[in-house]
């Protein structure tokens, strides 16, 4: 702590302080609403603690509480600590991955709660900012210029590692968001070609639940064909580039169904229909997706009203407080309001990738992107899921969804992020 | 791989112009474009269902909102008198939610309830099954006693609660056709539009009055709007009630009825087939509607009316079978009254006008006085005087061909025939009424071809046999005009709806074409029936009492067996008060046994007792004989 508290303090990013605690606090009340029930008033009055305890909300006000202790420490701690210990906190992350999956009560089919007294916590949700860190530091320690494939082994070892235990303990979700990872790896110099494929084999997913395989693959010929015969003037020369796309494509047709029935277990396959046909699984997945679109559908333009969501307060949505939050501000707040819960999520993305991008060191400037990568993530499978358009998958909406590891989570994420951008200054390049 | 590095000396220094370091930077834009477009895409999505898509909206709706609808208490039947004869009376169930059950002592219960164990048990599954949270019927209809034993206990068995609803019961035993009864609505009505309002479960009224005056009865259903949570438990009223309704109850019936003359008339046909309709002429209004064989009204109310309503469907002697509405008859010798009017009416007879009684046109059943007027006709029902008359009104002469002639003296006739309300339906408060029939022209040229008939193949129309048919309630809607003189009220059978008077079409008169003073010529005819010396009516006499009856008997030849008798009447015939008409199948000849049966009916209704008890042990006897025939 070389300078005073006065300066450190103007040198923190408040415009990003900002937008948390405006999302923190509207993510409060959102939390209240979806546990308010017309038949018990909400309020202190005569209510022992424990009592209190029973209610979501009042849980969260002791979460964000220990929050703000918890962004108070993480400033306030070297912010080199980070770059240093990022090993280890990777490793004591990957430790207590393994531990649970061993010790852990199976909490609704998933292995993946660590119980110490009356506290659960995911350590999953605290994988996310070890390995941001771990892979930053690993790559500001390699040089982009020169491929070097057992550096790249390793990277991807150290991406693969917690979600592949996160997997072993039945929480897929989580572990999908580690593929975030790879908008940060994109902006350091990853090739686009596997954004592309990854993106076109989303596509053909869909594409092969909608037609059949061999009508889809006739389709596809037929078009690659066309744009073959238009462009053949400059494409003839590279028919063998041609004809391996094509086999490419194919292959991922197949390699999409394959995917689909043989690698995907059935629960998950179900997700997959559900988001085209919500009527695969009425009472199901497809009763949580029904019901979260008629939520927000219902709410209008200008919402029904703070506590004034019949689907919200009768229950109708499940996992209301927690995973589909987001109903709740689509019900009761309206279009209006999802337009300024999208409007901070995009302020926050792009202050972070404004934030990372004024690093001088790779390591910020990598660890920024994995941040913003990892809100991005979240934010669009949680409420791409609340309104049909992604499957279902059980991952919260960072800041607003009810629960402490989760907020945690993003907090030490976010915060870190914040610590190392107040220094910024005194770190040279390296 | 999953970080293939572009190598920037060998690509991109021929496409880009910058270095590496800066192109790299450069992809924060790419970054930034996925950002927005999956925000713009959201932002798209919701607005389109949020705000174009209304149909989330209504579903939102369809989930949090009950609609209860409350059913108010259907309107009461009354008689003539005043007298309560269709009530409602509650029915208990004993309703179970099974979450809310504590400690329960199920032997002590089940003692209580009189009820094995066992049956205890499967039902209490079977509602666990329904709803674990939700209400539901553990034990429908409670008697008396059960429901006593329970009552008192109830609050030892938290979970358990009495619902009391309503269901039709009665104070009479008659008058089950006329009244009908209410059951719940057939999964067919519901489809109906007009039964819109109507939901699975809900009572209405099937047939007769119940079903005539349904929309009067029912009242208006309330409906209340209830928030409900996804398991279905009450959350409140919707808006504090803004758009809930009160139920009104329904309206009462007050009928014409005289539930003492329709119990002695069910009395009296007891064991026999038949019916008997008695009006009011001056008012339309039907005092009495017998249909035998008969049933108790509560038959078709309360816990087994399904099997019950299936042994009277099922019953040989077709107990529903409403005869009075629904049997059309030939209307026999009664009919020569209705001839002899149009003739009249036509001119072309006089009461004076005397026919021999000729039996090779006709035979006569008896021999008799020569006719020289209608009256002796009348009181003698000659047959071939009548069939003089009415060949005088068909054979006009109004054409050269005899055949052609006949066409259009039957079109003419038939016309003035139909102003008697007959060949058509009256219009009485009840459902399902039969139209009988009289033969046109064209009916006849359908059995034999034009042309191909004259006058002597419709002869028997002159005697009311052949192709004609009335129903009883026509046949006493024609004394109902002879007593009139000329013009009658659609029969009925309420004459107040709640505070107010009947229908307005009941009040209004239908005029016949037969003029005022044609009546007065047949009136003697029909005193005579019944107190000339030798009429064939004389059992139906009321001489001792000082009143005079004017009636006319008939025999009903029947192709299926013994002779249906009838008897029409009014009484008394200086001031009518009652027409009757009374028909007994397979009873033989018309003055044995419908005469002192109609004759008895006017004694009850005008003395409002029976001095003339012998003729009920005439009839019971009567009875007997005809049923032994059969």
């Amino acid at each position: 702590m070389s300078s005073s508290p006065a300066r450190y303090s103007r040198s923190l990013d408040w415009v990003t302080i900002g937008i948390y605690a405006l999302m923190v606090g509207l993510g409060w009340l959102n939390v209240y609403a979806a546990s308010y029930s017309p038949d018990a008033p909400l309020g202190f009055a005569g209510q022992s603690f424990q009592e209190l305890m029973a209610n979501n909300w009042f849980k969260q006000i002791i979460w964000i509480g220990t929050a703000v202790v918890l962004m108070v420490i993480l400033v306030v701690v070297d912010y080199k600590a980070y770059d240093t210990f990022a090993y280890v906190f990777y490793a004591v992350v990957v430790l207590l991955l393994l531990v649970t999956l061993f010790i852990a009560r199976p909490i609704a089919g998933s292995r993946s709660w660590l119980e110490l007294g009356p506290v659960r916590l995911q350590p999953a949700e605290f994988a996310k900012f070890a390995t941001a860190l771990a892979v930053s530091r690993f790559m500001a320690g390699i040089n982009l210029r020169h491929q070097n494939w057992r550096d790249q082994a390793v990277l991807a070892g150290m991406t693969l590692l917690p979600p592949l235990l996160i997997i072993a303990s039945n929480e897929t979700g989580q572990a999908l968001v580690f593929g975030a990872f790879l908008l940060a790896y994109f902006r350091e110099g990853m090739s686009p070609l596997i954004l592309i494929v990854l993106a076109a084999a989303g596509v053909i997913l869909i594409l092969a639940l909608l037609i059949p395989k061999l009508w889809l693959i006739g389709g596809i010929t037929l078009i690659l064909g066309g744009v073959f015969l238009v462009n053949s003037r400059v494409m003839r020369h590279h028919l063998p580039l041609a004809l391996s796309v094509w086999a490419v494509v194919v292959g991922m047709v197949f390699g999409v169904d394959f995917f689909f029935n043989q690698v995907l277990q059935p629960h998950q396959r179900k997700r997959i229909e559900v988001l085209i046909n919500p009527s695969a699984d009425p009472l199901g997945v497809g009763w949580n997706v029904t019901q979260s679109k008629i939520a927000i559908g219902s709410g209008g333009l200008m919402g029904k009203g703070f506590l004034e969501g019949t689907q919200t307060k009768f229950d109708f949505v499940p996992e209301q407080s927690t995973d589909f939050i987001f109903c709740t501000v689509g019900e009761e707040w309206g279009w209006m309001g999802s337009i300024v819960v999208i409007i901070l999520f995009m302020a926050l993305l792009m202050r972070l990738v404004y934030v990372a991008e004024r690093q001088k060191s790779v390591f910020g400037r990598t660890y920024g992107y994995c941040v913003a990568s990892i809100f991005f993530f979240h934010f669009a499978v949680n409420v791409g899921m609340t309104i049909g358009l992604a499957p279902v998958v059980g991952i919260p909406l960072p800041l607003f969804s009810y629960g402490g590891s989760s907020l945690w989570s993003f907090t030490i994420l976010l915060f870190i992020m914040l610590a190392i951008d107040a220094y910024r200054k005194q770190d040279l390049v390296r | 791989m999953l970080c293939t590095f572009v190598d920037p000396d060998t690509r991109l220094g021929a496409f880009y112009p910058v270095s590496f370091v800066q192109y790299l930077e450069g992809r924060k834009y790419v970054v930034q474009t996925i950002f927005v477009v999956v925000a713009l895409l959201f932002a798209a999505r919701l607005f389109y269902i949020q705000v174009l898509d209304g149909s989330y909206k209504l579903a939102a709706d369809r989930n949090s909102l009950q609609r209860i609808v409350q059913v108010p208490y259907r309107g009461l039947i009354f008689d003539r008198n005043g007298k309560l004869i269709v009530q409602n009376t509650p029915v208990y169930d004993l309703m179970v939610v099974p979450r809310e059950i504590k400690q329960l002592d199920t032997v002590r219960l089940c003692e209580l309830l009189q009820m094995p164990v066992e049956e205890f048990r499967l039902a209490l599954t079977a509602a666990k099954t329904y709803s674990r949270v939700k209400a539901s019927p553990l034990i429908q209809n409670l008697s008396t006693p059960e429901l006593a034993a329970i009552q008192d206990n109830l609050i030892d068995f938290p979970g358990f609660s009495i619902r009391a609803h309503m269901a039709r019961s009665y104070k009479t035993e008659n008058l089950a056709h006329a009244l009908g009864y209410v059951g719940a609505i057939t999964p067919k009505l519901l489809e109906s539009p007009k039964y819109a309002k109507y939901i699975a479960g809900d009572n209405l009224g099937i047939t007769g009055l119940e079903s005539f005056y349904e929309k009067t009865l029912m009242g208006r259903r309330g409906v209340q709007y209830r928030m409900v949570n996804v398991r279905g438990i009450e959350k409140g009223a919707f808006r504090d009630g803004e758009y809930d309704t009160l139920s009104v109850a329904g309206l009462d019936l007050h009928t014409s009825i005289d539930s003492e003359l329709q119990q002695y008339g069910e009395m009296l046909m007891a064991q026999k087939r038949g019916s008997i309709v008695a009006l009011d002429p001056k008012t339309g209004e039907i005092l009495a509607f017998v249909s035998a064989p008969n049933f108790e009204p509560a038959r078709l109310s309360g816990k087994g009316m399904g099997n019950r309503y299936m042994d009277l469907l099922n019953n040989p002697e077709r107990p529903l079978f409403n005869r009075p509405l629904m049997a059309t008859y030939p209307p026999g010798s009664v009919f020569k009254l209705v001839n002899e009017l149009v003739a009249l009416q036509m001119g072309v007879v006089t009461p004076y006008t005397s026919f021999p009684c000729n039996q090779r046109l006709v035979k006569c059943t008896h021999r008799h006085e020569p006719p020289t007027n209608v009256g002796i006709a009348i009181k003698q029902s000659c047959n071939p005087y009548f069939y003089q008359v009415m060949r005088t009104a068909i054979m006009r002469g109004r054409s050269s061909n005899p055949k052609e002639d006949a066409r259009l003296g039957l079109a003419e006739w038939r016309r003035q025939v139909m102003s008697f309300g007959l060949g058509q339906q009256l219009g009485v408060d009840l459902g399902s009424e039969r139209k009988g029939s009289i033969p046109s022209p064209e009916l006849y040229d359908k059995m034999y071809g034009r042309h191909g008939w004259n006058f002597r193949t419709i002869y028997s129309l002159s005697i009311g046999q052949g192709e004609i048919g009335i129903t009883g309630l026509q046949m006493a809607n024609i004394m109902a005009i002879i007593a009139n003189r000329g013009y009658y009220y659609t029969p009925h059978f309420v004459r107040g709806i709640g505070q107010g008077g009947p229908l307005p079409e009941y009040r209004e008169r239908h005029y016949t074409n037969i003029d005022p003073q044609h009546f007065d010529a047949i009136i003697p005819g029909m005193q005579a029936v019944v107190e000339g010396r030798g009429g064939t009516g004389n059992l139906a006499s009321l001489a001792q009492f000082g009143i005079s009856v004017a009636g006319k008997t008939g025999t009903v030849q029947n192709a299926h067996g013994p002779d249906h008798a009838t008897f029409a009447a009014f009484a008394p015939a200086e001031d009518p008060q009652i027409a009757i008409a009374v028909f007994i199948e397979n009873a033989g000849f018309g003055g044995t046994s419908a005469a002192p049966m109609a004759s008895l009916m006017i004694e009850k209704y005008l003395r409002r007792k029976v001095e003339r008890t012998q003729w009920e042990t005439w009839l019971e006897g009567d009875a007997s004989k005809f049923i032994r025939k059969r």
